[in-house]
């Protein structure tokens, strides 16, 4: 089937059988939920859909509709997710699983529609299992896998994952579609007797009252524990799908090509595609060139990266986002993680293209100058002066 | 109706909560709950009631509490009726229970998107008329003339009319009540119950620390909100507005106690002049004339 990233996600939330869908509308996201709405009123999916007047109330319905024993999703962008943040917490925090797809927008002033990955890393604090989808075909499977992973009684947290605006959430593709009974093998129905919370008048409890500092240290531990589960459970997940749907899956991370390189490009997202045409580039000229695409963010895989390429000559990180006073996101996390400098490039931003050319030319650069050993710095790729 | 005889001798607020002594929400709290009965999913944002609910890992009640973020608690509640309708869980009612910074401020806008979709549920705000449970800050629903730690003067703005905000969405029933008069308020909750859609209840709810009056006197001055005419019972429903209890009596300036007698009784307006004071009673006066005409028009002012 033919269809943008955005209706990707809707087919996928449809076969995963969402049951409670609470979303607000904001560009680049409306499709996901209009297309969900459809289904709903059509009778396809049978789920409740609430019209919230926000995303602050979206997720706290998301939030309430799980404690209830229901499978909860919505989406949103850029301010949308900002207005949210402080249920994202609540959500991830009390370890509600709810899936949320976040289509990737530039945060304003001035305003932009435009794509930029910052929305959704300034969230990473927050308890939730975070992935980027690459392609419209990811974004279905990473659509249904991601109630699997939120809902695994090891883990039990909250899973978003990130669409680029526009060059995944409104690029038509082919998709293959999974039959419904497919899924249903793979995605067993929500069981409330593994929720951490559930909200029943036979065996009422309370949730989320008072906390001293005596337990709330270790209250915060088992969701730390949680995380370290999670790598284990996504690949697990990403396997299980790999069988079911005959598509290798990404678990993680992809590594293109740098069992041999001399220089690796990490990157997220759906122009880490056009990164891997620049590696062929690079060898086809006779430089060894790997590729490295995060998948998940949280939990960062960074032990499993340096062990792929903690001993190239040459990283280069691409960040579509921006931590002011620090640098870029992605490339501050896996510094923490290597040995050495990363070279790291801030490019993208505001949704300005990153060509092949462009990742070539990162790549280029991070080499040359590891080989005249000079010191990794930041650079503002294909920076302009102002008009 | 609900009578003494009848109201249920069951206890779902659980002895022992970090309830201020002479708190009338958690009373009321109690009172509540007694109507609702124990096929009740509860839902609180941030407000005293969190606190008075005490430290993890005790319960303050029989029933399941859900407590959510400040402005929150009409879209959570909204959530739980989604979740008990798909997985097909009936015969649970659903309370949203939240203060007036949560309901009139914060939590307004949630209130009126969950009431335009008129969701299937009781909303009840405990009017406690200020930031209580963080130490007294003003709030819209904070009335004119009353010292807050940030209203230090007294309040000039007007106490803003949440009910009537309500009535405005046409929802199927909207109603006041007042903590000095718990079957009053527990027959409006009887009546609420039997209706489907967005149900809201505005409980005035006197507050001793933050209103300054001695502990034991609660009652006492919620009796005097309602006697004096500073606080209307009343409920609308289908375009009616309609008296109850001591406030039936209430329609004449005559058989009104002086506003003088509530605000003496409470520190929180001991700064109030004799001229602002006069200016307070010419504000209930005009609160009486102006909800008389809608007696009128409703059909249901008292004769005689």
């Amino acid at each position: 089937m033919i269809l943008t990233g955005n209706y990707a996600v809707s087919y996928g939330v449809k076969v995963a059988r969402a049951e409670v869908v609470a979303a607000y509308p904001i560009t680049p996201q409306t499709q996901i939920i209009e297309k969900l709405a459809e289904l709903i009123a059509k009778g396809d999916l049978r789920a409740k859909y609430i019209r919230v007047e926000s995303e602050h109330s979206a997720m706290a319905a998301c939030i309430a509709a799980e404690a209830c024993g229901a499978r909860a999703f919505t989406a949103t962008s850029s301010h949308g997710l900002a207005y949210m943040s402080e249920l994202v917490f609540w959500a991830g925090m009390g370890r509600f699983p709810v899936t949320m797809a976040v289509v990737n927008r530039t945060l304003a002033p001035p305003w932009s529609i435009w794509n930029e990955h910052t929305d959704l890393l300034a969230q990473r604090d927050a308890g939730w299992v975070i992935m980027m989808c690459s392609s419209a075909q990811e974004a279905y499977d990473t659509a249904i896998q991601a109630f699997r992973i939120a809902e695994d009684e090891r883990l039990l947290q909250p899973v978003m994952y990130g669409l680029d605006a526009f060059s995944l959430s409104h690029t038509a593709e082919n998709v293959d579609l999974l039959d419904q009974s497919v899924v249903d093998g793979f995605l067993p129905k929500l069981d409330p007797a593994k929720l951490p919370v559930y909200m029943d008048p036979d065996n009422p409890i309370t949730f989320g009252n008072l906390l001293g500092p005596d337990a709330m240290m270790e209250f915060r531990h088992l969701t730390k524990e949680a995380f370290d589960r999670a790598p284990a459970v996504i690949e697990q997940v990403a396997q299980e799908f790999s069988k079911i749907s005959g598509r290798p899956q990404t678990g993680l991370f992809d590594d293109y090509r740098c069992s041999d390189a001399e220089v690796a490009l990490v990157a997220i997202g759906a122009s880490s595609g056009d990164a891997m045409d620049a590696a062929d580039n690079l060898r086809d000229r006779g430089v060894r060139a790997g590729v490295i695409r995060l998948k998940a963010i949280r939990p960062f895989p960074g032990r499993e990266v340096r062990e792929r390429i903690g001993g190239v000559k040459a990283i280069a990180v691409v960040d579509r986002d921006y931590s002011y006073g620090f640098g870029g996101i992605i490339g501050g996390e896996l510094s923490s993680c290597l040995k050495g400098g990363v070279h790291r490039y801030v490019a993208g931003l505001g949704g300005r293209d990153i060509t092949i050319g462009d990742f070539e030319g990162m790549m280029d650069d991070a080499l040359s100058k590891a080989e005249r050993g000079e010191d990794a710095k930041e650079v503002w790729w294909g920076l302009k002066e102002l008009a | 109706m609900i009578t003494l005889k009848n109201l249920s001798a069951e206890e779902y607020m659980l002895p022992g909560n970090a309830a201020c002594p002479g708190c009338a929400s958690v009373a009321s709290l109690r009172i509540a709950l007694k109507v609702l009965g124990p096929r009740t999913i509860v839902t609180i944002p941030a407000c005293c009631s969190s606190v008075i609910q005490g430290y993890y890992p005790k319960s303050p009640a029989r029933v399941p509490f859900l407590n959510t973020a400040f402005a929150a608690t009409a879209a959570s509640a909204s959530g739980i009726l989604a979740a008990l309708e798909i997985k097909g869980r009936e015969g649970i009612n659903v309370l949203g229970w939240a203060g007036d910074g949560g309901t009139a401020d914060i939590g307004i806008q949630a209130l009126s998107g969950a009431a335009e979709r008129n969701e299937n549920f009781i909303y009840i705000c405990y009017d406690n008329e200020a930031y209580m449970n963080t130490g007294t800050q003003g709030s819209s629903a904070t009335p004119r003339g009353a010292v807050t730690t940030t209203t230090v003067t007294g309040k000039k703005e007007k106490k803003k009319n949440v009910p009537e905000i309500m009535i405005a969405h046409e929802i199927p029933y909207v109603a006041t009540a007042c903590a000095a008069y718990p079957l009053d308020f527990a027959e409006k909750i009887r009546k609420a119950l039997s209706m489907k859609g967005l149900k809201y209840i505005h409980l005035l709810s006197p507050c001793p620390p933050g209103w300054r009056f001695p502990a034991e006197k609660t009652v006492e001055i919620g009796k005097l909100a309602v006697s004096t005419g500073a606080w209307i019972l009343y409920e609308w429903s289908e375009g009616k507005y309609t008296l109850t209890g001591l406030s039936k009596g209430m329609t004449k300036k005559s058989s009104r106690k002086p506003l003088k007698e509530y605000l003496t009784a409470q520190g929180r307006f001991s700064r109030l002049s004799e001229e602002e004071t006069k200016a307070l009673q010419e504000d209930v006066d005009t609160q009486w004339d102006r909800f008389n005409k809608k007696l009128v028009e409703s059909g249901t002012a008292p004769t005689g």
